[in-house]
């Protein structure tokens, strides 16, 4: 019950600078373009009017100030973007090839470490397990409750709660989590839930997250357990779009419901199950809060993004981190340009 | 229309003439769709609402009792929240970090949006050289994970810039609350890429008949995305802030890394991470931990999901 107010203010204060830097920068950009243009016409009206009353050469008129428009609309992006992404992908890229200290380039070493040593490989063969996983089960679920929830009744109310964790922190679900996985010894109340529902059904208790590899599949779930929201609410909108008359054709042909998911329902929403099944795997190959909190890596559970922070923010390793780092992009690369000419085809088609 | 007889029901349903057993089965499948479903939400739910009510019994029963005897036995306390928000020190504070939370998403959600709404209207509407290529280059810098920036970033922040041992930026040197700028400046960079990618694909749709006639009429295009864009994209807008919101809201790795761990700076995410590491068996003040940082982004999500659901699809299907 100490909570000092006062000794907050300075964030606010803080916080102020920001809004008035927002409003400086974004207000002042607009105001530069409306003015400095506004100036130039004027100066051109003088200069016509002045050429209509001395007879002179009419001044041509210049075309570039649209390049000079688009310039400084995008000037702010471009900036960000370079500072923020371009130079550091690079300049990890770099690091990779160097020592911990970013001093010697040791050529492909960081890379090879990454497949010999036995606990990173561990970590590859999670993430592995991770992304195989993820898009799998929670597509698959989405599509299901999709089909499942179309016309039913309470749809939307349903729908909102399948969706719900998709407003739920990684940290927040791992949370929310331990209350199902924690354990308690033998003998002693559970209060954790899936051990008790184990135990009501006469078994023993387990320690669900120090086991491996179970306990990878268990963190698996939470993070199906937050996509499945996203992969439904994309699926369920795709299945709507379908064409009544469609659907309408086929039963009065008389086809029975496996046959209309399978020969209708699939092919119309194929486009919408790719972008969700991609989407998945890009958000599930950077998982990192969820282990961390859970497990903090800890128990064979590390993946790819965690083991990247441990070696180049805890254990000061920037080479090796920064290897990870590359391989991650390298592994987010393929699905992402698939993603991109599916798109490309869609817009075309 | 409906008499007394049960057989007339069968005028109903004019397209499908079903038997009286096909549709009684249809019936049947509904309901049974229905009810399923509703199982499964019920489902999903409970972990949250299990969290939920533990945030309100008391310590002892917290971590000797599962959460589903507080039906049989309820006993009820607001404790947690009072130690975890007030309390200082180690145990808690969380008022503090829901203040800093708040001081770092804020900014975060409306630079990147101000920036990528003029980048997108100018890759759109604004004619020059290179613009296609612009824009693939900036939709293709999704790919590169944020984990790939994280080093350079940082490094950027702490020394500065320097090029041949000539000094061109300055290091930031922030102390204390000054670091939510990193914040703000490192999540505005990570946003950018698919806000401008969102943006443009609703902004490339507006009629180019206006566009057209405001041009005629005289005005510049700073004019008219201020009159004509701007008010039309409000929704989108929305999208991407609820988007960006929860995005920074929940974040832990850019938090972790920019901002430290202090109580200076550091959100909820980080904080709460802390606590369920270190204190792993502090329950009471993980439940009410945890509820008080999911709460604000269920209110605008639950509020709002309309204008999220609707950006969703719009960035993930009609691409």
């Amino acid at each position: 019950m100490e909570f000092d107010f006062a000794a907050e203010q300075p964030k606010f204060l803080m916080l102020l600078y920001g809004l008035i830097a927002f409003v400086a920068v974004v207000g002042g950009l607009l105001l530069l373009l409306d003015v400095v243009p506004t100036w130039f016409a004027r100066r051109r009206e003088a200069q016509l009017v002045a050429a209509a009353a001395g007879g002179g050469p009419v001044p041509r008129r210049r075309k570039q100030r649209e390049g000079l428009f688009a310039f400084f609309f995008l000037l702010p992006t471009l900036l960000f973007l370079a500072i923020g992404l371009v130079v550091p992908a690079i300049r990890t890229t770099l690091l990779s090839f160097m020592d911990a200290r970013s001093t010697d380039w040791v050529g492909l070493d960081n890379y090879g470490w990454m497949f010999a040593e036995d606990s990173i490989f561990r970590v590859l063969i999670n993430t592995l397990i991770w992304v195989l996983l993820v898009p799998l089960v929670a597509s698959a679920f989405g599509l299901i409750y999709a089909v499942l929830v179309d016309k039913a009744r309470f749809e939307s109310a349903a729908k909102s709660l399948i969706f719900l964790p998709m407003a739920i922190s990684f940290v927040g679900a791992a949370i929310i989590w331990r209350f199902i996985y924690a354990f308690r010894g033998d003998g002693q109340e559970q209060i954790g839930l899936l051990n008790q529902i184990v135990v009501s059904l006469g078994g023993e208790p387990k320690q669900w997250l120090l086991d491996s590899p179970l306990n990878t599949f268990l963190l698996i779930v939470i993070m199906v357990w937050i996509q499945a929201g996203f992969a439904m609410v994309v699926l369920s909108a795709a299945i709507k779009a379908i064409p009544a008359d469609i659907i309408e054709a086929a039963r009065l042909d008389g086809t029975t419901p496996w046959q209309m998911f399978w020969r209708i329902t699939m092919p119309s929403i194929r486009p919408a199950l790719i972008v969700v099944v991609v989407t998945i795997s890009i958000a599930t190959l950077k998982v990192f809060d969820i282990v961390r909190t859970a497990t903090n890596g800890n128990y064979d559970t590390n993946v790819i993004a965690t083991e990247m922070y441990n070696q180049a923010f805890r254990y000061g390793e920037n080479g090796q981190g920064s290897a990870l780092a590359v391989f991650l992009f390298v592994l987010v690369l393929p699905l992402v340009i698939y993603q991109i000419r599916n798109l490309r085809k869609q817009r075309e088609g | 229309m409906t008499t007394a007889t049960p057989t007339v029901g069968a005028g109903v349903q004019p397209p499908a003439p079903l038997t009286r057993a096909a549709r009684v089965r249809k019936r049947l499948n509904s309901r049974t769709a229905t009810l399923v479903s509703i199982v499964l939400a019920l489902l999903w739910t409970i972990p949250t609402f299990g969290l939920f009510v533990s945030s309100f019994r008391p310590e002892d029963q917290i971590k000797t009792t599962g959460w589903w005897t507080f039906f049989r036995d309820p006993q009820f306390t607001l404790q947690n929240y009072q130690d975890v928000l007030f309390s200082t020190g180690s145990s808690g504070q969380l008022a503090s970090y829901f203040i800093n939370s708040l001081a770092i998403t804020i900014p975060s959600v409306l630079f990147p949006i101000a920036f990528a709404s003029l980048a997108a209207y100018a890759l759109a509407w604004i004619n020059f050289k290179g613009r296609d290529w612009l824009y693939i280059g900036i939709f293709a810098l999704q790919i590169v994970p944020l984990q790939m920036a994280l080093v350079p970033l940082l490094r950027f922040f702490s020394t500065g810039v320097t090029v041949g041992g000539v000094q061109i930026l300055p290091a930031w040197d922030l102390v204390d609350e000054q670091k939510f700028a990193q914040v703000w400046f490192a999540h505005t960079c990570f946003a950018l890429p698919f806000a401008v990618y969102l943006l443009h694909n609703f902004i490339s749709q507006l009629p180019g008949d206006l566009m057209e006639a405001a041009r005629v009429d005289g005005a510049t295009h700073p004019k008219i995305f201020r009159t004509i864009v701007l008010p039309l994209i409000t929704p989108a807008l929305a999208a991407i802030g609820i988007f960006q919101f929860l995005w920074v809201w929940n974040d832990l790795l850019v938090a972790l890394i920019f901002a430290g761990g202090s109580d200076e700076t550091a959100p909820l995410t980080v904080r709460l991470a802390e606590l369920a590491g270190t204190r792993g068996n502090e329950w009471q003040r993980l439940t009410a931990g945890a509820f008080v940082s999911i709460v604000v982004p269920l209110l605008v999500f639950l509020s709002l999901q309309r204008y999220f659901v609707r950006g969703l699809l719009a960035g993930s299907v009609k691409g």
